[in-house]
């Protein structure tokens, strides 16, 4: 019997991706994670965990989320498009979902095993205030307090979802150590929970952190990659020939990838934020632009000067504003399995308009940088090909940063 | 014998507690710090903690936060700390000096870079707050090549099946963090912190430090009445903080503070009820 290599066995028993991952936290903090980790296994192993889980996704979130096929996407890129190229664009619409993006899938998931675990309290980051909202929202179902702790930048960039925490019964920290953003939020929350580690769940909302963290958080995204493959194996009768999926930790596009990993000829494309350009210092390229190193709890890849302290990302979209990446990610990029991309500001905002004018649907600022590969892509494939792209989040959030960044007053 | 097991063995031979004192190098600029580590020294610190600033210092409070900005923000790199290290080892062969920080900076170079530098400019050992035993590998091996002391902290949260693996392949002395929580903020009760220390010292040789939250002489001396070292961090830097802004030598305050931390501890066990 030959055992076959597997790109979905990760991570290790220990929680490393190759040299990836790991649990780089402070004593303080490990039993809680090694708590953390033997009940996930515990629920992994029940059928009435997934039962609920499944139940919640359907009725509560609205999945499954729609495959679909973008044709109006596909003929404009066709138009463009040397003779007989121009790839069937297929969009997972997880902007659908309940509160807007794919950031509940994890929320719901996280808040049962906090509940199996007889936790009382709910904390939480937030960027853009998406998985913020999401875990405000899973607080209230579930009637858990919750504290959201936010960048005080970030809370003036996103006053919308701001409120929406508040309309949800959450209580708003505005972070003013540090650049204010999200790292700051991610360490402000690790001082939280370090400090309450008796009654508190810290629901991370990327797929990084330390170990269970990384894992646990693709697989409760991964039903995006499940139904996916369902969906196109029924629309065309087979599998997709590229998906693409933009990243800031990386959860949507972990999530659409694990379940193709395998597939040797499903190609993958991650794409970074790359805010001003590579050629600038104002972009959010961890694997572009950055270098392995460790930090909230793993080790990944970094935008880091020479000592090793971390510098500050930059993206047009709140959502991808961070300098480090999931460690699975790293992992892939190093064995060469997904292919990093990136995607400017500019090129983003094109994008964006691209899809609202094509399809009547305004995507969020982070898929739009997805979709502009996407076309890159599709230019160069042949008609009979076919891609999905995740449409993670909607758009709703952004257009005041559009109409700034377009010039238009509202 | 290293100089961390010198210093406790002669504390000992004294029936009295180490006191370790922890500031942020480079705070408020690598030049100042030299002076600053001389005030600590001549004010009775047994051992240095000298803090790695750090961009994302998720274990530490405010005082310290603010501690790592000003640094940050004053140039101090990781050549600038080893530099400052370097020149204290010429001016106190003796004192034993622990650097304390976060991984990354540590690992940046490789773990390997790390330790052969340590080694190179005489510190005596590593406290890395994000590396727990069962990433030993990251740092671990290449300190203990080195002839380097990994010390590591146990916490409220080290439960007895997991002491062990914390105590294995720990050095120099152990480091008990009394409260759940980040640095500067509460202080544990000392009930609490007797039995603890109880508890830690049945299980290992090493020295037991006690640490977080100690502010007052009062506070130092209970833990200096049954534990092996009393570490004072936010406090120091608060008081050199505090002596900048209003202008006044930071020196002075110093010796003013730790000297009343210094005089506490040395006489704790003296006035302990009998």
């Amino acid at each position: 019997m030959t055992i076959q290599n597997s790109y979905r066995a990760q991570p290790s028993p220990d929680g490393h991706f190759g040299q990836f991952g790991g649990r780089y936290v402070a004593e303080t903090l490990m039993p809680l994670i090694l708590d953390l980790e033997r009940e996930y296994r515990a629920a992994q192993a029940d059928p009435a965990f997934q039962t609920e889980l499944d139940w919640l996704l359907k009725h509560y979130v609205g999945r499954p989320s729609p495959l679909y096929y973008a044709e109006r996407f596909t003929e404009a890129v066709r138009a463009d498009a040397p003779d007989g190229m121009g790839a069937k664009v297929y969009l997972k619409r997880d902007e659908l979902n309940h509160t807007g993006a794919h950031k509940i899938n994890n929320c719901i998931g996280q808040i049962l095993l906090a509940k199996r675990m007889g936790k009382t309290r709910i904390i939480a980051e937030t960027g853009a205030g998406q998985h913020g909202v999401a875990t405000a929202t899973v607080a209230a179902r579930f009637g858990l307090p919750c504290t959201i702790y936010m960048g005080a930048r970030d809370t003036v960039r996103q006053q919308p979802n701001v409120f929406r925490m508040k309309l949800l019964g959450a209580e708003i920290v505005p972070v003013t150590a540090g650049a204010q953003t999200l790292k700051d939020a991610m360490n402000e929350a690790l001082r939280d929970w370090v400090a309450n580690v008796d009654d508190t769940f810290y629901i991370i909302g990327t797929a990084a952190g330390p170990h269970p963290y990384p894992e646990l958080v693709r697989d409760f995204q991964s039903v995006i990659g499940r139904e996916a493959r369902e969906q196109i194996m029924e629309a065309e009768g087979r599998l997709p020939d590229l998906l693409v999926a933009a990243i800031g930790g990386g959860s949507n596009a972990i999530g659409l990838f694990h379940p193709f990993l395998d597939d040797a000829d499903v190609k993958m494309v991650g794409i970074e934020a790359a805010g001003h350009g590579l050629d600038t210092v104002e972009h959010a390229a961890s694997l572009a632009g950055g270098e392995p190193g460790v930090l909230h709890g793993n080790r990944t890849y970094l935008l880091q000067d020479a000592d090793g302290q971390i510098t500050e990302g930059h993206s047009i979209s709140a959502g991808l504003d961070y300098p480090g990446i999931g460690p699975e990610h790293s992992w892939l990029h190093e064995t060469g399995r997904v292919q990093y991309e990136s995607c400017t500001d500019k090129d983003a905002l094109d994008a964006f308009q691209f899809l609202c004018r094509t399809e009547g649907i305004i995507p969020a600022l982070e898929p739009a940088h997805a979709l502009s590969a996407v076309v890159r892509h599709a230019r160069t494939m042949p008609r009979d090909q076919i891609i999905i792209a995740n449409l993670c989040g909607r758009g709703d959030k952004d257009i005041f940063t559009v109409a700034d960044a377009l010039g238009v007053k509202l | 014998m290293t100089r961390l097991a010198t210093t406790f063995a002669a504390c000992a031979a004294q029936n009295r507690a180490a006191l370790v004192c922890f500031v942020t190098g480079g705070d408020p600029a690598p030049a100042a710090t030299p002076a600053i580590l001389d005030a600590l020294v001549a004010a009775g610190a047994d051992v240095i903690e000298l803090g790695m600033p750090f961009t994302d210092p998720m274990a530490d409070g405010p005082a310290i936060q603010l501690a790592n900005l000003r640094a940050l923000g004053s140039g101090t790199t990781t050549a600038a700390l080893f530099e400052i290290v370097r020149d204290f080892r010429t001016r106190h062969p003796d004192v034993p000096l622990v650097m304390m920080g976060y991984a990354n900076p540590m690992v940046r170079r490789g773990p390997d870079w790390f330790a052969d530098r340590c080694r190179d400019v005489g510190v005596d050992g590593v406290i890395c707050v994000d590396i727990p035993p069962e990433e030993d590998a990251a740092l671990g091996i290449p300190l203990r090549a080195a002839g380097i002391d990994l010390v590591r902290l146990a916490t409220p949260t080290t439960d007895a099946v997991r002491l062990p693996q914390v105590l294995a392949n720990a050095s120099g002395f152990l480091y008990y963090v009394s409260v759940a929580g980040i640095t500067g903020k509460q202080q544990a009760a000392s009930a609490s912190i007797d039995a603890a220390v109880a508890r830690l010292k049945a299980a290992t040789d090493l020295p037991v430090a006690v640490g977080f939250g100690v502010r007052t002489p009062e506070q130092a001396a209970a833990i200096a009445r049954t534990a092996d070292g009393v570490v004072v961090g936010s406090a120091i830097v608060e008081t050199i903080a505090a002596a900048y802004a209003a202008g006044q030598d930071p020196a002075a305050a110093i010796m003013a503070y730790v000297g009343g931390l210094s005089a506490a501890v040395r006489s704790a066990r003296q006035d302990a009820p009998k």
